[in-house]
């Protein structure tokens, strides 16, 4: 263990796919997007190539994910959801893989990187908003004012309500980051215990290094599920945005 | 002590400080599935349904304990 455990340089950039990825500033990051859109994509091709009406795994795979998030959809937005179906599903999606894929070895979590989520919700934000002004005009903007309250409390009630519209791209994009640049530097504080027991106490730290190699295992199991988890959370917080849009409250 | 090793153990102090965050995020954890297993006592058989939510607001509360986490970071990093 050389000097001073470098929890963070799992997240650095690096340049891909040689000379080419150098020029046009193409980073290791951008590979694990294509990647995670690429299986996406090729998963739904060979999914459903066959179209049984007793499917087989692969489409039965493919048609869970499909079912699962068009109840969300519909669950959260109303039948008018499906009209969202479409990208709500491909959020999910994108967003799902890059967690997965970000937990093997020497592969990248993009969605660790706050450039990147914060553009996803931002997205997400400037979409509900236009589906808001679209769907309702200007009235979109009695969002702000909310319905039954008594007249001398707006001043205090609009601002608040301007405030925690306008904060959600931000806990949006930093729940998404912070989940899994925490994940990943767990286990590379717990893989750094092992380092330090083993330099600190020769073949007995080597024997005691087990504690924290058992600890890392069971947060692979954690970490499963929060990249699930809040690839969840992320289409159902957009999906419960859309509703605001749509129906206003 | 010379500045700037004062400066290095304020930033150090402080971003051990901004963890305590942390506490209040484990009460909520700790009061969500408190609250989740009197409710499957009561009614086990909605068990299913509230478990969706359930995960729900444990991923809302977790993330409140990793924005503690974020402002650490920054603290000493940034």
């Amino acid at each position: 263990m050389a000097g001073q455990m470098d929890a963070l340089g799992q997240f650095r950039l690096l340049p891909g796919l040689g000379p080419l990825g150098r020029a046009i500033d193409f980073t290791n990051s951008n590979e694990a997007m294509l990647a995670s859109a690429a299986i996406i994509v090729i998963l739904f091709a060979l999914g459903l190539r066959s179209r049984a009406l007793v499917p087989g795994r692969l489409q039965a795979l493919v048609e869970l994910l499909y079912e699962f998030v068009r109840a969300m959809c519909v669950d959260t937005i109303g039948e008018e959801g499906l009209r969202f179906f479409p990208l709500v599903f491909t959020i999910f999606s994108f967003i799902l893989l890059g967690n997965l894929i970000g937990l093997f070895p020497y592969f990248f979590a993009f969605t660790s990187h706050i450039a990147v989520t914060l553009t996803l919700a931002l997205f997400v934000f400037l979409f509900t908003t236009g589906v808001g002004f679209y769907t309702h005009g200007v009235r979109y903007l009695k969002f702000f004012v909310p319905p039954g309250v008594p007249g001398w409390l707006l001043p205090l009630l609009v601002p608040i309500e301007i405030i925690s519209y306008f904060a959600r791209p931000v806990s949006l994009s930093v729940r998404l980051f912070a989940n899994m640049t925490a994940g990943h530097v767990m286990w590379e504080v717990f893989a750094g215990f092992m380092l330090l027991l083993t330099a600190g106490f020769g073949i007995f730290g080597a024997i005691a290094s087990i504690i924290p190699l058992g600890l890392n295992v069971a947060l692979v199991a954690l970490e499963l599920l929060v990249a699930v988890l809040q690839a969840y959370v992320f289409a159902i917080l957009t999906c419960l945005y859309l509703h605001d849009a749509v129906h206003m409250h | 002590m010379d500045p700037q090793s004062t400066a290095l153990l304020a930033r150090d102090i402080g971003a051990g400080l901004a963890t305590i965050g942390v506490a209040g995020a484990g009460v909520g954890i700790g009061n969500l599935f408190g609250s989740f297993v009197s409710a499957v006592g009561r009614n086990p058989a909605a068990r299913d349904n509230m478990f969706r939510d359930v995960l729900l607001g444990f991923a809302l509360t977790e993330a409140v304990a990793l924005y503690a986490l974020v402002i650490a970071l920054i603290i000493l990093f940034a």
